[in-house]
């Protein structure tokens, strides 16, 4: 069965992570938060750590992580004492710093932080498939309940706020996604190339897009070719997964800019 | 509770003979042991339109943020027309190219209009054939315009703009005013306005509060122009005050020959 082969694993939960990706990195591009992104991404090793600890999936353990770190961020810029990027280079910091004591004190797990921080293509198992399937698709409803008001706050948070929108609650909705996200993503990708698959397609897609919706579309296109292509390559060559992925994202990006503008 | 509190309040605001759309008792907000609002009492009624002036600093924003409800005052009360319907004109809203938003998704991104419906705003403030045109293209002047247009939509009773003329050139300043005053007799709409420049709106504002932390000086907008506190807070002497009144005076009336008192 397709599904025994550790490769069709992973291109099947890549190309799922991908596929949700695409739309979420749109907001995560337009509203300027791809640091968000990074520090959430970079919390994750606490949350690989603790998923250890706690001997459940790890996926869980990063998500949970991410969140908190989500909530924390929300929480500090509502004080408006500190600048956004200190605070979020504070949060960064502190939780990888805390994930590498963590997993240090742990003697008695061995652990391949190689694999955790740039993706394993032999990482993936059955369950992460279906957490991958079962959040990817529980992402994609919530975003298409609510990609009216998303695009609101996007476009003016307080007109949005003035016509009826609940913005704390759709920022928060948001925080959560881009948790999930980068949960279900961690395997293939690493910790720190997670938010790589939010923006790196997102910005080959605009060119070519005329409506957030096919921006949306089409990064998750690019999303997902990049992850067929670079998976193949780690194959191929023995590299680590998540870099291969990037590297062709990156040829997409490039490839898109480059060629000159018709006006 | 306390809703029943404001259609009371209301009800008896309503005996008078002036239809008020939005009234203010003592609001006043303190944040961070700054004072930024201190006891603002003012009203704003159907068909009529109030400019709120005063310079940087002064709370004008934070003031329309506070009638909007986006923020809560410490003290005071805000009473609003039941149901009111507003339309609201923010500032400075910065779209980066990096979203692709046509002029015509704009207008649906709270609610769901017919393309009828937005052609009829679109045209109205005079940019219908922008309708397809990528917002981050459209100049400061076309973008409010767009704005105002999208503010219509909501058939607001109540129209809140805070600088509708800023990014706009000067020509284009007197013009948009005109729009906005017009579309006041068209709808019958209040409309409650921040600006920075008392000379540029005087023509097209029927009152004109001076803003700065509290309420400095109110009226109508000659007599607020020559009054001492808000020449005080602009930093005018009452000489250079009325040089630049006719200065103004004249370009004004090249324009559009309004109710201008004369100059000295």
């Amino acid at each position: 069965m397709i599904l025994d082969d550790f490769f069709w694993r992973a291109v099947i939960a890549g190309v799922g992570v991908a596929v949700v990706a695409g739309p979420l990195g749109c907001f995560v591009v337009w509203r300027r938060m791809s640091y968000l992104g990074d520090t959430m991404a970079h919390s994750s090793l606490l949350g690989v750590a603790l998923g250890y600890y706690l001997e459940v999936n790890i996926m869980l353990g990063v998500f949970a992580v991410a969140f908190i770190v989500a909530i924390l961020l929300f929480l500090f810029q509502r004080q408006k004492q500190l600048a956004n990027d200190a605070i979020l280079s504070t949060l960064s910091h502190a939780s990888l710093a805390l994930g590498v004591l963590m997993i240090s004190l742990m003697f008695w797990v061995r652990l391949d932080l190689i694999a955790y921080l740039f993706g394993d293509i032999l990482a993936v198992s059955l369950v992460d498939l279906y957490w991958i399937y079962g959040g990817g698709f529980l992402i994609l409803l919530i975003l298409f309940v609510f990609w009216r008001p998303l695009l609101a706050i996007t476009f003016d948070h307080e007109l949005a706020q003035a016509e009826g929108i609940h913005v704390v609650k759709v920022e928060l909705l948001f925080m959560l996604l881009i948790a999930v996200v980068i949960a279900l993503s961690i395997k293939i990708i690493g910790i720190l190339l997670v938010t790589s698959l939010l923006i790196i397609p997102v910005s080959a897609a605009r060119r070519f897009s005329k409506t957030p919706e096919q921006m949306a579309i089409l990064a998750a296109l690019i999303g997902m070719v990049s992850v067929g292509l670079g998976l193949s390559a780690s194959l191929q060559i023995d590299t680590p997964s998540g870099p291969s992925i990037v590297i062709v994202a990156v040829m997409f990006f490039f490839a898109a800019n480059i060629l000159p503008q018709k006006k | 509770m306390s809703s029943n509190i404001e259609n009371a309040e209301y009800q008896t605001q309503k005996e008078g003979h002036k239809d008020i759309l939005l009234q203010t008792q003592d609001l006043s907000l303190v944040s961070g042991g700054r004072t930024l609002i201190s006891n603002i009492t003012l009203d704003v009624s159907a068909g009529e339109i109030v400019t709120v002036i005063g310079p940087n600093g002064a709370g004008k924003t934070t003031l329309l943020r506070l009638l909007l409800g986006l923020i809560t005052p410490n003290a005071g009360i805000v009473f609003k027309k039941p149901k009111l319907r507003i339309g609201y004109l923010p500032q400075k809203i910065h779209v980066d190219p990096i979203l692709p938003l046509s002029v015509s998704r704009i207008m649906n991104i709270t609610g769901n209009y017919s393309s009828i419906q937005i052609n009829n705003a679109l045209e109205e403030t005079g940019v219908v054939s922008l309708k397809e045109k990528p917002i981050f293209q459209l100049s400061g002047g076309e973008f409010q315009r767009v704005m105002l247009a999208r503010a219509l939509l909501r058939s607001p009773e109540l129209l809140v703009l805070d600088e509708p003329v800023q990014g706009v050139d000067y020509m284009g300043e007197s013009e948009l005013y005109k729009l906005i005053s017009n579309l006041r007799t068209r709808h019958g709409c209040g409309v409650l306005m921040v600006s920075h420049d008392l000379h540029v709106v005087m023509a097209s504002t029927d009152r004109v509060m001076c803003l700065n932390q509290h309420i400095c000086c109110e009226g109508q907008p000659q007599d607020v122009s020559r009054h001492p506190e808000y020449l005080k807070l602009f930093g005018l002497d009452s000489g250079s005050a009325l040089a630049v009144y006719s200065h103004h005076h004249d370009h004004t009336h090249h324009i559009s020959g309004t109710l201008l008192q004369d100059g000295p």
